[in-house]
């Protein structure tokens, strides 16, 4: 979300890739339990989180986001047995690259949220939406190609 | 080019209450592709769903995004609904606008603002859909039950009853399980050998029901309604077909150094052996370990006194190949080891037993012929402490964190059963808490308070030491709060249960997942009990959480009706949304294939048109029935060769756009 009016509130843009079995059915639940967070949170649902491509993520940050989120099932609780312990070590390399690349090792996250946990899903969000919030706009991707 | 519809639905007050649904509906329609929009107060209804037929025919849609509540809700409904008017059911794309947007946010604006983002994300996304066919497949109208106990006794006896075959295979040489171990059971004092055995005679005469015992699975490849499973029959020594079940050789074995494990090891046993007097099937089974014939070449009096001359020292074991259309997991449990629990004194105390050892003392056909004396010098014990929740409840690391669930009931069953007996004994017992949620469950606990004396304390021992020939019994009564010291002759540890050990090995064969505890875990903890996350394969009994038999009766029935379901149908429709390799960019390198949770990547020699020029390469090939399209492979792949139907690279990337833009 471009903010070029400096009187208007920041409000960051954060993209949650959520799995089909677990996290998309957490979020579920916080809605159908209307424990709120932040419209800045949009959800792209994916069938593990094994089926996020670090593209995914750099494309994200490259059009705008301020922070990315994946949640898939809890450690052992996955839906396909073992595509989150993919997710957790292509994210763990992903994440510190592009710390490097000077996107704030906070902007990014992994969290495993499972279908009963309407609750955690919602504290979630609102958590990550703040620490985004406090850390401000993130500067494009692309801009930090081109500057030095 | 996509000639699609959007269709926002207001559903009732639940979206329009805080979305503009006009306004997300006006707002989309110079999107790419859209060729018509519209609202409407309940899409799901009749009405909505006959708006959207008319809609498809009247506009030549191709494809549909309905903004509206969860996929996880109505995808299939709208799919339907599209396929009834001529539409692939996969050229439908499902904005989340209810459960994601209109239920959590209060301002109409961010509602409306965001549920305009959402449905122009589903519309990029279906602009780049394909229409999708699933694959069809066969199914075998047989079942596999592992574990031949009183689940997996059940669920066969089911599923033969409905006319289709069953395959039980247990890994010890009869069926039974525990429950054959059991003296009697709860809340009726009923005895478990009079209840389980005509199930288990059900069992071997059924002609639907195939009796695998004294074998294991050795592996299962194939998917649902195709399972290939190898199952190893472990030689008996013995031929099923000539043995009469006499039990000759079993009374002239020289050899009784093995410990009976029926019994819990209270006595011994031959190397030739019949676990107890009504297994089934009534065949022995030399222990190769003990046999003196087998270890040394001298002995052989079983076959010298077998008139069936059914002896056969030569066996071997045997593979054996059967194909499956449903797997059921009827594992069952074991105690855990006390190892951990030294304060009881169990491995250096014989008089300190787990409740499992006193209910083989308190069987008929046990090693006391069911006259309760203990195990140290023969002796009757006038005075018995009981100790609750031994490993179960247990944080500190050393047990179970879980309820084991059966124990408080066979607890307050043991204490009736000795006070009936022997009236002159004292009981007591130290709990936690009494559990009795169960049909007359708590009416039974309290009758073995009331109406037989149990001394129950509320709280837990600290130490049981051996005095004089007596075990002094150190606890506290939380209660009163005072220390509580009693002599007793006989300490029974209430041992918490834990999944056999086999069911890793077999959970690893199944695909199907395990959880902390190593029990099964099943598909769903509410609506889907009995199934598990993977196609195909069922859970029965205590494998999948702690159970007391009429609840593990009651779960092998469900999975038998489950089973039935599967195999009563003539084709299984596959999930199209399956993995696919481009054959131009794979290079074969089989990445994908490592980290393939299913085994559904093979890889084929197959000729290539690379842009007019024809070779033969060596490909990654995906069986579409048994991907279950995960898209693991999707992102290992280092060349792009593999993608994901449903949920491409570029749909995803489309959609990671729309909300970016």
């Amino acid at each position: 979300m471009q903010v070029n009016d400096t009187n208007k509130e920041f409000r960051p843009l954060i993209v949650a890739f959520c799995c089909n079995w677990c996290s998309y059915a957490g979020a579920d639940l916080a809605g159908s339990s209307r424990l709120s967070y932040p419209a800045d949170v949009k959800i792209i649902r994916v069938p593990c989180s094994c089926r996020v491509n670090p593209m995914f993520i750099l494309r994200a940050f490259q059009r705008g986001a301020d922070g990315v989120i994946i949640a898939g099932c809890h450690p052992g609780d996955c839906h396909y047995t073992s595509g989150n312990y993919f997710a957790r070590r292509r994210m763990t390399l992903l994440f510190s690259m592009l710390d490097y690349l000077g996107i704030e090792r906070e902007r990014t996250r992994v969290e495993w949220i499972s279908a009963a946990e309407g609750a955690k899903f919602s504290a979630t969000m609102n958590e990550f939406a703040e620490t985004i919030s406090r850390l401000g706009e993130n500067r494009r991707l692309e801009d930090l190609r081109c500057k030095e | 080019m996509q000639r699609i519809g959007v269709f926002v639905c207001w559903c009732g007050s639940n979206i329009a209450g805080t979305v503009d649904v006009e306004k997300v509906a006006s707002s989309v329609a110079g999107e790419p592709g859209v060729v018509f929009t519209t609202n409407y107060q309940y899409m799901c209804s009749e009405g909505g769903q006959g708006m959207i037929r008319r809609a498809i025919k009247e506009h030549g849609l191709t494809g549909i995004v309905v903004c509206s509540c969860s996929p996880r809700m109505h995808e299939a409904t709208f799919r339907k609904t599209a396929q009834a008017a001529g539409l692939n059911p996969y050229m439908v794309e499902i904005a989340n606008i209810r459960e994601q947007c209109s239920w959590i946010h209060k301002d109409k604006d961010e509602g409306t603002e965001k549920a305009v983002i959402l449905a122009k994300a589903a519309i990029a996304k279906l602009n780049l859909n394909k229409p999708l066919t699933a694959g069809e497949s066969n199914v075998t109208k047989r079942a596999l039950v592992i574990g031949g106990g009183i689940a997996g006794i059940q669920t066969a006896l089911d599923i033969a009853d409905a006319g289709y075959e069953v395959d039980i295979v247990e890994k010890s040489p009869t069926i039974g399980g525990r429950m054959a171990q059991l003296d009697k059971t709860f809340p009726t004092l009923d005895c478990a050998a009079c209840i389980l055995t005509p199930k288990m005679v059900d069992a071997a005469a059924s002609d639907k029901i195939n009796l695998y015992t004294y074998s294991e699975v050795e592996a299962v490849s194939g998917f649902v309604g195709n399972f290939k499973v190898k199952i190893k029959k472990k030689p008996r020594y013995v031929n099923s077909e000539l043995c009469s079940g006499c039990g000759v050789c079993t009374e002239k074995c020289p050899s009784r150094k093995a410990p009976n494990e029926f019994n819990m090891g209270l006595n011994n046993r031959g190397a030739i052996y019949i676990p107890f007097a009504q297994a089934i099937p009534n065949v022995p089974v030399i222990d190769p370990e003990q046999c003196i014939k087998l270890k040394t070449g001298k002995c052989g009096l079983c076959e010298k006194n077998c008139t069936a001359k059914a002896i056969d020292f030569t066996q071997k074991e045997e593979i054996i190949e059967r194909e499956y259309g449903a797997i059921v997991a009827a594992t069952g449990y074991r105690p855990i080891s006390l190892e951990n629990f030294d304060e009881f004194g169990y491995a250096h105390n014989k008089d300190v037993i787990t409740s499992l050892e006193l209910e083989r003392l308190m069987n008929a056909a046990g090693p006391t012929k069911g006259v309760l004396l203990r195990p140290s010098d023969g002796e009757h014990p006038h005075e018995i402490v009981f100790i609750q929740c031994v490993g179960s409840r247990d944080t500190s690391g050393c047990g179970k964190p879980y309820c084991s669930k059966i124990c408080c009931m066979y607890t307050a069953k043991h204490a009736m059963m000795i006070r009936d007996k022997y009236p002159d004994t004292k009981v007591h017992v130290f709990y936690i808490d009494v559990r009795t949620p169960g049909k007359n469950f708590d009416e039974f606990y309290r009758r073995a308070v009331e109406e037989y004396g149990v001394d129950y304390i509320k709280g837990m021992v600290g130490k049981v030491a051996e005095k004089d020939g007596k075990l002094l019994v150190q606890g506290s009564d939380l209660i009163s709060n005072e220390q509580v010291h009693i002599e007793a002759d006989l300490v029974v540890l209430a041992a918490a249960i834990e999944p056999d050990p086999s069911v890793r090995n077999i959970a690893t064969m199944l695909t199907a997942s395990i959880d902390t505890n190593n029990f099964l875990t099943e598909a769903h903890p509410k609506l889907r009990p009995v199934e598990s996350p993977t196609a195909g394969v069922f859970l029965s009994g205590v494998c999948q959480g702690p159970k007391d038999i009429p609840e593990t009766v009651a779960q092998a029935s469900a999975a038998a009706a489950k089973v039935i379901g599967l195999l009563s149908k003539d084709k299984l429709t596959g999930n199209p949304c399956v993995a696919h390799s481009d054959e131009l960019l794979c290079n074969g390198c089989s990445q994908c294939a490592c980290v393939c949770p299913y085994g559904a990547i093979d890889y084929i020699d197959k000729e290539v048109n690379d842009h007019g020029k024809r070779e033969v390469r060596r490909i990654a090939s995906v069986n579409e029935a048994v991907c279950q399209g995960c898209g693991a492979c999707t992102v290992t792949c280092p060349s792009g060769a593999m993608d994901l139907k449903g949920f491409t690279t570029r749909q995803i990337m489309a959609e990671v756009d729309a909300i970016c833009r």
